[in-house]
């Protein structure tokens, strides 16, 4: 038995009922009353239980009303906690006062289901903007989603700052540089910023209700777009749930394929990215060289598998490419490459005076705001928190702890130089992974039969993606159709962190403090 | 510093190590792309990215087209901020609604005569997002377009080609 649902168990008796169609056998589902819904959180929360994720199904394909869901995370276990709510009018207590990161969870829940969470404290919509008709439900099966939305008057109530030498700064949705669109406003008094306020939203694409208008197999195309940075996280995190539905037993080689892949993206995203951060601080050095690098390493994907982003790469039961002799001896001349100009890049980092002035104590999200915000991934990993799926959620090969013996990379301090270190040591590590794979994969096929998943089950997966912890909930309808596809990316929970890390820096340096994060637009708006 | 210097000399040129078919059509594109800059837009083509609903996959090899190996600001190419300074505007999309208005907003800013490259598939025609309540499909439902580049994400060479096709047809004709 787990922990979590032994909580749960001595806490509320014989209100919980386990639930038996949530697969892999893994991750625990249980039913709670909806009024005990929060009551549940506080429980976990005792626990030392992280909130991982929660979102909303609409079940009445079913004849049931609609169900409300949170994930909790504590070590290796995962516990779903659902609730029923009825058709008509629902509404559940909000766990918001108990667990922060629920704050745009239920927002979300608020404006697309059309579920009222009791107590949250900020009814603004979120996703849908003010111009929307308050009273459509995107995510209902009631919503026809080809139908255009007419635009209304409304206004969106900001955060205010009043007082002597404060002024504002609004941002976006089109920013200066080459990334994607959102809004931030700033409140300052001279250079200081006394608060930031996120609206995100804006590339808003229907991502989840356009899944459940596809087929199992045509949507892991979908979910490689997500976001496209992350494309082989996605794939490998949406085909994952769908296996753990269908029963299909993946080959061991595809597994180890998928693991080659997930540590690729991670080496070129790592190399992007810090050389972007180092421009940030006027350092254009590093961002040349450093992307130098990530060019090497998207040629060699290009001519090995064909996509230099891998899209498409991972499908349900498999893979679609393998790798053979001569494409490992490629990789490994490559890393050797890659790996000595990123070891003296690393030097120069280090020893860079006016880097160092720039990157530390800057952006400074504390350990214990880090914990209470639930962040994932690296952003977690520089505020002390020691989370990384590919050990607490393995699949093969990072299940064979003794023989790869993955570091974890944890710094404590919390700024812009931690995230940059962590992923520095995240590269190495990568790259060490990557080599052990080609020395170790099995032989074997590399695709099996993804399968059909039965009416009314549900599948779950968590892969550590290059930016942290991604989440997929898959429900399939009475037909075994995709009723419900929730998509987690880790931005969703991190991008609360940037806003916690903002406040008592320098204006200028929020370019820096938002690179160091990097948090995917696209991930969160869906 | 020392390190510094070091390395950019051990670096040097690295148009050099590109494998040979590339090369020479980075060159060619490269070579036509400056003449056509040089006559039309007097050496300097400024262009402004905008994100209308893209998954981040284009943006990522719209960054591509600044690194070493393609070093687009050798053509006169260069990337800036502000619409008000830009000749082209390289839009990705599908465009989302909520992106729409800042999108009409950004080229109402952009001063003509003005070019728009709709970039990647979902920029064409929407994509496998489509046309649904969240997205309105490609750019040209919401501007006029002069150029689509195909491609998921369109690589770095096929970016250089869209945007020496644009820059190719008079600006002036055809609007």
């Amino acid at each position: 038995m787990s922990t979590l649902i032994d909580a749960l168990y001595s806490a509320l008796g014989t209100d919980v009922r386990s639930d038996g169609g949530q697969c892999p056998s893994t991750v625990l589902c249980c039913t709670v009353p909806g009024e005990k819904f929060a009551e549940a959180a506080g429980v976990l929360k005792k626990n030392y239980a992280l909130l991982a994720a929660e979102w909303a199904a609409d079940e009445t394909p079913f004849g049931r009303g609609f169900s409300v869901f949170a994930c909790y995370r504590w070590g290796k276990e995962y516990l779903i906690v659902r609730s029923e709510l009825p058709a008509d009018n629902p509404q559940f207590p909000s766990i918001t006062p108990c667990y922060v990161p629920a704050y745009r969870f239920e927002r979300q829940i608020r404006s697309l289901m059309g579920i009222t969470p009791l107590g949250h404290p900020d009814p603004r919509p979120w996703i849908k903007f003010e111009d929307w008709p308050q009273d459509i439900f995107p995510l209902r099966k009631t919503y026809d989603a080809a139908k255009p939305v007419p635009r209304v008057q409304g206004e969106y109530q900001w955060a205010r700052a009043e007082g002597e030498g404060i002024y504002e700064i609004p941002v976006g949705p089109v920013h200066a540089g080459i990334i994607e669109p959102g809004h931030f406003r700033f409140q300052a008094v001279g250079e200081m910023v006394v608060n930031l306020e996120e609206r995100l939203g804006y590339v808003h694409k229907g991502i989840e209700k356009r899944f459940e208008s596809l087929s199992w197999n045509d949507a892991v195309r979908l979910a490689g777009r997500v976001t496209g940075d992350t494309t082989v996280g996605h794939s490998i995190a949406y085909s994952m749930a769908l296996e753990s539905m269908t029963g299909c037993k993946v080959p061991e080689r595809a597994h180890w394929i998928r693991a080659l892949f997930l540590e690729r993206e991670r080496i070129a995203n790592h190399l992007g990215d810090i050389g972007a951060i180092c421009n940030d601080a006027a350092f254009a050095f590093a961002l040349y060289q450093l992307s130098r690098l990530k060019e090497l390493a998207l040629r060699t994907n290009y001519s090995l598998f064909g996509h230099r982003f891998m899209m498409d790469k991972v499908v349900p039961g498999g893979v679609t490419v393998d790798v053979d002799i001569t494409g490992a001896d490629t990789i490994l001349a490559e890393l050797d490459i890659i790996s000595r100009d990123f070891e003296r890049m690393v030097v120069i980092y280090d020893e860079n005076a006016s880097l160092e002035d720039r990157v530390r104590d800057t952006g400074w999200l504390k350990p214990e705001r880090a914990r209470e915000l639930c962040t994932v991934g690296f952003v977690a990993r520089a505020s002390g928190l020691n989370l990384d799926c590919r050990i607490f959620n393995p699949f093969p090969p990072y299940d064979q702890y003794h023989n790869i013996e993955l570091a974890v990379p944890v710094k404590v301090t919390g700024d812009v130089h931690a995230r940059v270190w962590v992923r520095v040591e995240e590269v190495r590590e990568s790259i060490r992974i990557i080599r052990y794979i080609l020395e170790h994969m099995p032989r074997g096929p590399i695709t099996a039969d993804p399968g059909k998943p039965l009416p009314d089950t549900a599948g779950f997966s968590a892969v550590e993606g290059w930016r942290g912890e991604i989440i997929y909930w898959l429900q399939a309808g009475p037909r075994g159709e995709v009723n419900r596809c929730m998509v987690r990316d880790p931005s969703s929970v991190n991008w609360l962190g940037l806003e916690q890390a903002i406040p008592n820096n320098i204006v200028p340096d929020f370019p820096l403090c938002n690179k160091s994060f990097n948090q995917s637009y696209s991930g969160h708006d869906l | 510093m020392i390190r510094i210097l070091h390395q950019i000399f051990r670096t040097g040129i690295v148009t050099e190590p590109l494998p040979r078919a590339a090369e020479e059509e980075i060159k060619r594109v490269g070579a036509k792309l400056e003449e056509v800059i040089r006559k039309r837009f007097r050496r300097s083509l400024t262009i402004r990215e905008v994100d209308a609903g893209s998954c981040n996959g284009c943006e990522l090899e719209i960054h591509a087209i600044n690194n070493p190996y393609y070093n687009c600001e050798r053509f006169g190419i260069h990337f800036t901020a502000s619409p008000r300074f830009a000749d082209l505007l390289l839009v990705t999309g599908p465009v989302t609604r909520n992106m729409e208005i800042a999108l009409r907003r950004t080229y109402n800013a952009t001063p003509t005569p003005k070019l728009v490259v709709a970039v990647g598939d979902c920029g064409c025609n929407g994509g496998i997002f489509g046309e649904s309540y969240a997205s309105l499909g490609g750019i040209d439902k919401v501007i006029p377009v002069d150029v689509y580049i195909p491609g998921c994400p369109p690589a770095p060479v096929v970016l250089l080609n869209g945007i020496l096709a644009a820059v190719d047809r008079d600006p002036r004709e055809g609007k």
